[in-house]
């Protein structure tokens, strides 16, 4: 599967778009995939500091629940809060109205650790093997 | 009665049953006894049903008609052990001088309950080469927290507080990390390698002055034996860390290897898996720990301690020769892990189906559900993927991840298709390391017939898969309520009732 090409991705299958200097955040195609039927998205609070590649919060599926990590660092603008009243929409529109956060970069050049779509393309074949 | 016998869906739970005076009421109004509570305590009613006693039995009866249990069908839940439970266990556990027998008699009126534990103890050491069992902590998560707490006092009377990290494989129990962390240890995830092993080189490198302890299940949850196991002892006891068992898997082991001799230091049981006693459903259980000689004064109190009486003749049997005793008196012990001695008609249960096989007889056992699971595994093989194909021991796992590809039906589909089937679904998604992975456990106690009945029908609900795919996405259809909403019923349980005065518009 082809993954969106104006995005860039963590190894840890978030994907960010940069507009500016505001990242927004969520989790690719091949991770909701595998997460299956999610119930619970726990987000950090509007206005936290947060660190690149750090833990910012859950992600509960009904197989089981994972970390959340952000592909970026910076303090967080704002959260998407309709996933707290439907979770699954991280299911059906992971690229889109399934976002989680929005940073306020602090390091622009973090996104030089980041994957390419390609690259990104690349993890997964090997993941799934 | 017919209206409710036949509506699959309906069925008024007790207190909507009955009407006021309609009861068989034992206690008296005004007879029951004062003086108890002090007054501010005491509530003004109590609603409580009010049905006759026909209506109870029957209310009772038919919930009981709809649940499932291994003694209804085939119940093949992976890392569960859902074996038969003999039915002379039970017998044994009601016998009125135990059953009856309360837990603060005197040790000298309950010396037959006291031989009971220390011979289950003893034939627990033997059967898992460990110096001492403590027969107290209830459940599998329960002995892993007492045992963690033992191997902690123990880094601490040594003055090695340092030792914080505990080293848990990603094959582990989900309960291993919860337990490590809920006793304040910092936890280690380590990657297993290819051939679903812990890596001995890997473990090597993450060894160190801060090591604790290494959490490890032998078979892994893979269903595979560690055999690498004794150089994985020596690393880690080099690197001064204690080796712990979970006994989880411990159906594959019975009389044929023992953790003991792994080099393992602390080690569970689940007694309500491996040695008969019924559970799921949240039923109780019983989770012994083991520790080898250097552990044994931290175990928790009480401890069963036997001696000879004096004068006795030693080749009398033990009731003849021996006393017992609750001994409260360990002076490293972690102290009580639980409200009196243990789950002790579990330990009743426990003993009678040892004395039931005997050595020979729990070795064959263990062997036979090996050979149950590669029975199932190499049928199975023909239509799933079973990654790590290898002889198993007493469980498997299977792949639904290239059926999802293919058709879309995904292991949780394929689990809800199987109850419309007759059988309860593997454990699905865990391990984690395998995608849309099926863990199947059959355990010793089913005949062929049922093994094939079974793979006949996972055969069929793969190749609907293929076929009709919406049949199987749709199921199931024959249960009590049907497929439901995994988000909902996740994030919205509707379990509770409240008087209709009472019900929250959102209990969220």
């Amino acid at each position: 599967m082809a993954q969106p090409e104006n995005l860039l991705y963590s190894k840890e299958h978030e994907w960010v778009k940069i507009d500016g200097d505001i990242a927004t955040v969520g989790i690719t195609e091949y991770a909701q995939s595998s997460l299956g039927d999610i119930v619970y998205v726990e987000l950090p609070k509007t206005g936290a500091h947060v660190v690149q590649f750090g833990n910012i919060g859950v992600v509960e599926s009904v197989k089981a629940v994972s970390d959340l990590f952000t592909p970026v660092g910076g303090e967080v603008v704002e959260v998407n809060t309709e996933l707290d009243g439907d979770p699954a929409l991280v299911n059906r529109e992971p690229f889109a109205g399934g976002w989680m956060l929005k940073v306020r970069l602090s390091d622009a050049s973090e996104t030089a650790r980041l994957l390419s779509p390609s690259a990104y393309e690349q993890l997964i074949a090997e993941e799934a093997h | 009665m017919s209206r409710l016998a036949s509506d699959h869906t309906f069925s008024p739970i007790i207190f909507e049953q009955g009407q006021e005076g309609r009861g068989s009421r034992y206690v008296e109004s005004g007879g029951a006894p004062t003086g108890f509570l002090p007054p501010e305590a005491l509530r003004a009613d109590l609603p409580l049903p009010d049905n006759t006693e026909l209506d109870v039995v029957r209310h009772f009866t038919r919930l009981s008609a709809r649940t499932f249990g291994i003694d209804l069908g085939f119940y093949p839940l992976g890392s569960c052990t859902m074996k038969y439970n003999p039915r002379v266990n039970d017998a044994m556990a009601e016998l009125p001088a135990l059953r009856d027998l309360h837990p603060w008699t005197p040790d000298d009126l309950a010396q037959g309950a006291l031989q009971i534990m220390w011979e289950l103890e003893r034939s627990l050491c033997s059967l898992f080469g460990m110096a001492a069992f403590s027969l107290n902590p209830s459940a599998g998560a329960h002995a892993e927290l007492t045992a963690l707490l033992i191997a902690k006092k123990y880094f601490k009377d040594r003055g090695e507080t340092r030792r914080g990290t505990v080293i848990v494989p990603d094959t582990a129990h989900g309960t291993n990390p919860a337990s490590a962390a809920m006793c304040g240890f910092k936890v280690l995830s380590l990657r297993s390698d290819a051939r679903g092993r812990v890596s001995v080189d890997a473990l090597k490198n993450v060894l160190g002055a801060d090591t604790a302890v290494c959490m490890m299940t032998n078979p892994n949850t893979l269903g595979l034996f560690e055999d690498h196991i004794h150089e994985i002892s020596r690393a880690v006891h080099e690197a001064g860390g204690l080796m712990y068992y979970d006994g989880a898997n411990a159906n594959a082991l019975m009389g044929n290897a023992r953790p003991g001799d792994m080099g393992f230091d602390l080690m569970h049981l689940n007694l309500h898996k491996t040695f008969t006693i019924p559970h799921g459903g949240g039923g109780a259980g019983h989770g012994p720990v083991g520790v080898a000689a250097h552990l044994v004064e931290y175990l928790p109190i009480p401890y069963v301690r036997a001696r000879a009486k004096a004068g006795a003749d030693p080749s009398a049997a033990p009731s003849d020769r021996m006393e017992f005793r609750l001994d409260f008196d360990l002076p490293h012990s972690v102290g009580p892990v639980r409200s009196f001695w243990s789950n002790f008609a579990h330990a009743v249960r426990a003993l009678a189906y040892i004395y039931a096989n005997g050595a020979e007889g729990l070795a064959a056992v263990s062997q036979l559900a090996v050979l149950n699971a590669n029975y199932l595994r190499v049928r199975v093989r023909d239509f799933l993927d079973t990654p790590y194909d290898e002889i198993c021991r007493h469980e498997f796992v299977a792949s639904a991840q290239a059926l999802k590809r293919e058709t879309g039906v995904k292991a949780l589909d394929i689990a809800k298709a199987l109850l419309d089937r007759g059988f309860m679904a593997p454990t699905i998604y865990f391990p984690l390391i395998v995608a849309e992975a099926l863990m199947i456990e059959p355990t010793e106690t089913e005949s062929k017939e049922t093994l094939d009945e079974f793979v006949a029908a996972l055969r069929e609900i793969v190749s609907l898969a293929k076929s009709d795919p919406g049949t199987i996405l749709a199921a199931p259809e024959r249960t009590v309520v049907g497929r439901l909403d995994e988000t909902r019923a996740a994030r919205q349980p509707d379990l509770r009732w409240y008087p209709h005065a009472e019900t929250p518009a959102n209990p969220n």
